[in-house]
């Protein structure tokens, strides 16, 4: 099976947020693969482990980001590409990032992509269900479970928290959702190999495209902090009296009940 | 101007998120034409009436019995043929599971781009300024759109809904739509979620963290969540030590929800978790450990056993709600 993971590099989620200038400051970050991109990479070893083929994690992004490629690899996937738009996009959207992703697969065969649901940073959702659609290939977003047999796929897809119980066919893109398994750690042995499997690096022209081709159709004009939360009030005496206190101060003071 | 509005309803019952997109399109223009778009497999006159009430113009159904269930496919067929007819200027949805799921593919299938996620809307005179959360909460950007289609997705209780006005007419059409090759198949539904309330449109949500301790110390919390109408969710630290599902679980991974009432129980406030709920309008923190993070960002605080408050906290209610 011909399979592909869609991935993207995130800050880490520990990192507090520092804004200047109307833009986040990424210098000092810490990052890592975005966290629900890595139960896709998990599932695509393991439908390859099932099933046979390849798995190739691909990313659109810029140097940097061959480092959460090579976790993937010491994860167990195959291949690797980098699609390094550093040079030709200044400010990509979710457009942008689905039409560099759509020309570079127009002449794969992919059977199955997988993606997270969302990125936790600019958290769309859009990307996969983008590819999809102009693929032409059914997709399934936030699945919970992934069984194939030869061409039929069944598949949990959570939502809001009921499950439904859905049968497809492949070619099939899923985004995955929490719950769906437990992301490995990379093995040494894993980091070892994973310097020697193949990382390619492409670029828009390699993908015959130009920068208006990509060009976002949305702008952000500004990033701002929500307003720091102060600590509020440590109630004190009797627990009855303090459960007391509190109905009264959520009716009369903040006015929730 | 004319601006499309997806509504969307379960189980029969228009989601209140359907009238808070027939107010977020008044806030990108408050002169615009606004024209709802049902799906669905049954007569959707009465329900069409109730946008309307709310604030639409008029209302085109499209029924169809493979629109029974939301299916991408089926959905976006007869949205994308209400679409071709329009030929609106903007389109508005809500961002709930059917949101998220479909406008990706409309958005795609027209070209353009997609703004998700709103929180907020101003028109600035001259075109609309859209917030949203990024990094769960963290921080929030403002976009616009640079060219072609104005369309959005806003999250659920934060754009209130107008007043509903009985007195407001207008037409409700309906679209007959070929609906076909659904290549997608749901074959069953298992219901497990809190019945009644979702997580991302409660008003009120109780939480509970570690310090719950097992899945049957969660039942002081729904007997809490349901006194006061709310749900009832969960940090990853209970989710992980499978005291309840994953579904629950609000952070950075997980749901972000901004309820005017937050109860976290049992929760010591991992920064992963703010990032899910810190704009919540009232925060109430209840923890033995008087350390605890949750107690930076929490409005009221009380340093205790959990098992002894929310029993009392619930008797307390009872006799005064």
């Amino acid at each position: 099976m011909n399979i592909y993971v869609l991935l993207k590099r995130t800050f880490d989620t520990e990192e507090k947020i520092i804004v200047s200038d109307g833009r986040i400051e990424d210098e000092s970050a810490e990052y890592i693969i975005n966290p629900y991109d890595e139960y896709a990479v998990e599932e695509a070893i393991k439908q390859r482990d099932e099933h046979g083929g390849e798995v190739t994690v691909i990313t659109v992004g810029d140097e940097e980001s061959e480092k959460q490629l090579r976790t993937a690899l010491a994860m167990g996937a195959d291949k690797a590409v980098l699609i390094n738009t550093e040079d030709d996009v200044e400010d990509g959207d979710q457009f942008t990032t689905a039409q560099i992703l759509h020309a570079y697969f127009e002449d794969k065969e992919a059977d199955l992509i997988l993606g997270g649901n969302v990125a936790i940073d600019e958290a769309s959702g859009q990307v996969g269900p983008r590819l999809a659609e102009s693929l032409g290939i059914n997709y399934v977003t936030t699945i919970t479970a992934l069984e194939i047999d030869s061409d039929t796929a069944k598949i949990d897809k959570d939502v809001e928290g009921d499950v439904e119980k859905i049968e497809t066919s492949l070619p099939l893109l899923v985004t995955c959702q929490q719950g769906l398994n437990e992301p490995r750690y990379p093995s040494l042995p894993g980091i070892m190999k994973a310097k020697k499997k193949p990382l390619e690096e492409l670029e828009l022209d390699d993908l015959d495209l130009d920068e208006d081709d990509v060009e976002a159709k949305t702008e952000t004009i500004d990033v701002f902090l929500p307003p720091e939360k102060e600590a509020g009030r440590v109630l004190e005496g009797e627990i009855d009296d303090q459960v007391k206190e509190l109905i009264s101060l959520l009716k009369d003071d903040a006015k929730v009940l | 101007m004319k601006l499309l509005v997806i509504g969307e309803a379960r189980d029969g019952e228009l989601r209140n998120v359907t009238f808070e997109a027939v107010a977020a399109a008044k806030k990108i223009d408050s002169d615009a034409e606004i024209v709802g778009v049902l799906c669905g497999s049954d007569d959707l006159n009465e329900s069409g009436q109730e946008v309307i009430y709310h604030g639409a113009d008029r209302v085109v159904t499209v029924t169809h019995d493979n629109l029974e269930s939301y299916t991408s496919e089926g959905y976006s067929q007869a949205v994308m043929a209400v679409i071709e007819d329009e030929s609106p200027d903007g389109i508005v949805m809500g961002h709930t599971a059917i949101g998220k799921d479909l406008t990706p593919k409309l958005a795609a299938k027209l070209g353009t781009g997609l703004i998700s996620d709103a929180t907020d809307i101003e028109n600035d005179g001259d075109k609309a300024v859209f917030t949203r959360p990024i990094y769960s909460g963290k921080a929030f950007e403002k976009k616009v759109m640079t060219s072609g289609l104005t369309f959005a997705t806003i999250r659920p209780n934060n754009i209130p809904a107008l007043e509903r006005d009985a007195s407001r007419s207008g037409d409700v059409t309906s679209k007959e739509v070929d609906v076909k090759d659904i290549n997608t198949v749901i074959k069953d539904v298992i219901r497990k979620a809190s019945e009644g309330v979702d997580l991302s449109e409660a008003n009120v949500i109780v939480a509970g963290g570690r310090g719950v301790k097992s899945a049957e110390g969660f039942e002081p919390l729904y007997e809490l969540a349901d006194i006061l109408g709310g749900a009832v969710g969960a940090s990853r630290g209970a989710c992980d030590a499978e005291y309840c599902d994953y579904s629950l679980q609000i952070g950075q991974t997980g749901k972000v929800v901004t309820p005017d009432l937050y109860i976290a129980v049992g929760i010591s406030g991992a920064i992963q978790h703010l990032a899910g709920m810190s704009n919540s309008k009232v925060i109430v923190a209840i923890n033995k450990d008087p350390e605890a993070n949750i107690f930076n960002v929490a409005d009221y605080g009380i340093v205790g056993d959990i098992f002894e408050v929310i029993p009392k906290l619930t008797e307390e209610l009872k006799q005064t709600v």
